[in-house]
């Protein structure tokens, strides 16, 4: 069931064409990996979805409706949690502060040891390396500062996640760990949106793999029927490309 | 308690218990950039000592009564600044505000012969609207708050020349309950400590119910015996302050109000989702915004709260003077007032700083201004000791940011 979908998406900042007729579509216990080189429009795609941007023109479906998403609040509302690639955390709050931001436990008066413990649950499952919850943000390396931007899309009740480039920090057990939550997301029924730019973590994960390239549609494959190569080709726009070329000079 | 509770699992995780350990904290932190109220305490006890042994009245019991009197009406104006130097903004407006608010009172209340209270409501709407007023040009055009307010400066002190008319000075009249507030209404001795041994008993029981709470999560929590000494010496303070003011006159009505106020402050900045907003708003917008904060209305708020501040400092100051004139708010109130939240340890940069530092902050100011009064040395001097305490208070402020930033705590 497609819990997603995008059709005719436009986006432009000034002359530069971000994203130009856009579609994506999500299944529920679905996970789509996006790609593309820099700049190809991917984290404008992850902004138009999490109502940081709105998109020029086009249609978002959510749940069979059709929706504007002109605010984050307003996709948060939806059920739409956003992993940013630059984390959008505020340095001067500690862990705790940061993971409840805008979601607070009892607004009036806030309950606090509700929040630690909640944090510490979502932390130890991810398998965070943090020491204490009670430093601000600033005092984190960028690892553990991503484990907190992801452990923060975990809370409320999401439907769909979408990460943007969430594993680009992290060490390898961590890595591994949001490969494993991902894959448990998909088993809870959560549609998911990997963006990411290591092609071994998107065949390990995605269901299916989504190109694009400068700013459009450039072909959505299922990963069990796809080899790296033609990824890579499609990304690139050529199969004889940098990297293939590097691949061969390797093998001979 | 037998497991390591939850939040100290980390291997890496010091043990920082006891007395030992909070002391270490503290030392620690202060290297780390984050001074917290040690500035202020330290220059306090510098400026005290210093006016003490050139004019040994200041610190008598009668200068300290009048201290905390003249603090009130500043204050609660600095606690305004608090809020929107929180956000990062600024409001340079807060001095013409607060006289435009006195003069409308008097105005209202001798001019027209309206009720106090009515008089007293009137202004200070006025300030919500003026607040009110500034977050939406904040929000809509995007102008700087630092030139809004500036433009707002001018604007309101020629309002409140026009308000007071040719005459230019209204006086209250004596017998009025709101200036009886200001000038003679004192806290009963018996109430003043009941007071104290409540604020400490408060101390005591949140801390206690609060530590209880983290040990049933399984959290780790302050000991019985570490709350017990705090309260305990919280309330050797006050009962010594009530004690020593009540020497003479004893704790004003006037500051009893103010001091309410910064403990509704900092319960709102500190305990609620709405002050938690306030300083995500000051350290990131942008991260804010997409936490789905409604990042306009956390301006406005604290905009209004500003100039609500702002204007019931006003009217205080008035009830004080017992009139309203042309040079009400102006001078140095502008400046005292961002001076106190600055050297309370509110930053400049947005996203650090309490409600108890206007408190702290205020009464350095008022020492200065009130140990050069005693030596008679006129307000010329007086500005240039102020700016020079600002002008250390920002250097202060900016470097232990940059020490902040260097040792992890932004
Ligand atoms: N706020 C903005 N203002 C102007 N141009 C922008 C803005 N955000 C993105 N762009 C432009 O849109 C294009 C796509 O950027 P985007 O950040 O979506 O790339 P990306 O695919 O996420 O790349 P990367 O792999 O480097 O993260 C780029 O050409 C970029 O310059
Ligand atoms: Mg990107």
């Amino acid at each position: 069931m497609t819990v997603l979908s995008l059709r005719g998406i436009n986006k432009t900042f000034g002359a530069v064409a971000a994203l130009t007729d856009i579609e994506l579509d999500v299944a529920a216990g679905q996970v789509v990996a996006v790609v593309g080189d820099n700049g190809a429009g991917k984290s404008t795609l992850v902004k138009i979805l999490s109502g940081v941007h709105p998109p020029d023109s086009g249609t978002i479906t959510f749940e069979g409706r059709q929706v504007e998403i002109p605010t984050p609040a307003a996709a948060h509302k939806l059920g739409i949690a956003t992993v940013f690639q630059d984390l959008a955390l505020c340095e001067n709050l500690d862990v705790i502060q940061n993971l409840f931001l805008g979601q607070e436990i009892r607004p009036l008066r806030l309950n606090d040891v509700a929040m630690e413990t909640r944090s510490w649950e979502l932390l130890r499952q991810l398998s965070a390396k943090i020491p204490s919850v009670r430093v601000p943000v600033a005092a984190l390396s960028g690892g553990q500062r991503q484990t907190v931007a992801i452990a923060r899309s975990l809370l409320g009740d999401p439907k769909v996640i979408i990460l943007d480039e969430p594993t680009a920090a992290l060490g390898v057990a961590q890595t591994a760990e949001v490969l494993n939550l991902v894959e448990r997301l998909r088993e809870n029924g959560l549609g998911v949106i990997m963006i990411s730019h290591n092609m071994a973590d998107v065949k390990a994960v995605a269901d299916t793999v989504a190109v694009l390239r400068l700013g459009r549609n450039n072909g959505v494959f299922a990963v069990d029927q796809v080899s790296t190569e033609d990824i890579i080709a499609a990304i690139t726009g050529a199969t004889d490309n940098v990297v293939s070329r590097r691949n061969q000079r390797g093998q001979q | 308690m037998s497991a390591v509770t939850t939040d100290r699992q980390d291997e890496r995780l010091q043990s920082r218990d006891g007395w030992r350990g909070a002391i270490t904290d503290v030392v620690e932190r202060a290297r780390g950039g984050d001074l917290g109220v040690i500035p202020v305490v330290v220059g306090l006890i510098v400026i005290w000592s210093v006016f003490q042994a050139l004019n040994p009245i200041f610190l008598s019991s009668a200068n300290l009564v009048n201290l905390t009197l003249e603090s009130a009406a500043v204050g609660v104006i600095a606690l305004g600044i608090v809020c929107v130097l929180l956000v990062g903004q600024i409001d340079l407006s807060v001095g013409s505000v607060s006289g435009l608010s006195g003069a409308v009172l008097a105005v209202l209340f001798v001019g027209q012969g309206l009720p106090v209270w009515v008089a007293i409501l009137a202004s200070v709407l006025m300030g919500a609207v003026i607040g009110w007023l500034y977050g939406q040009l904040f929000n809509r055009f995007g102008v700087p708050s630092f030139v809004i307010t500036l433009a707002g400066l001018l604007a309101f002190l020629g309002l409140q020349l026009y308000v007071l008319g040719t005459k230019g000075s209204i006086n209250l009249p004596f017998d009025s309950a709101l200036v009886n507030f200001a000038q003679l209404d004192f806290v009963p001795a018996p109430l003043s400590y009941a007071f104290a041994v409540i604020a400490s008993a408060w101390l005591f029981l949140s801390g206690y119910l609060h530590a209880q709470a983290r040990r049933k999560a399984g959290l780790s929590a302050k000991g019985l015996s570490t709350l017990v000494v705090r309260s305990v010496a919280l309330l050797a303070v006050l009962a010594f302050v009530v004690w020593y003011l009540g020497q003479t006159r004893g704790v004003g009505w006037m500051f009893v109000f103010f001091v309410a106020l910064v403990l509704i402050m900092h319960y709102l900045l500190s305990r609620t989702k709405w002050g938690r907003s306030v300083y995500a708003v000051g350290g990131n917008v942008e991260a804010a915004r997409r936490a789905g904060i409604d990042v306009k209305a956390v301006f406005t708020s604290v905009f209004v709260l500003c100039s609500t501040f702002a204007a019931v400092g006003g009217i205080m100051a008035a009830a004080r003077l017992a009139a309203a004139n042309q040079s009400s708010g102006a001078g140095d109130v502008n400046l005292n007032a961002i001076a106190a939240a600055v050297i309370g340890g509110t930053s400049l940069f947005g996203g650090r700083g309490t409600a108890f530092g206007a408190l702290l902050g205020i009464i350095v100011i008022q020492s200065i201004s009130s140990g050069l009064t005693l030596l008679n040395l006129d307000s010329s001097i007086r500005f240039v000791v102020t700016g020079a305490v600002l002008l250390l208070a920002v250097v202060v402020d900016s470097v232990s940011r940059r020490s902040r930033t260097s040792h992890g705590r932004a």
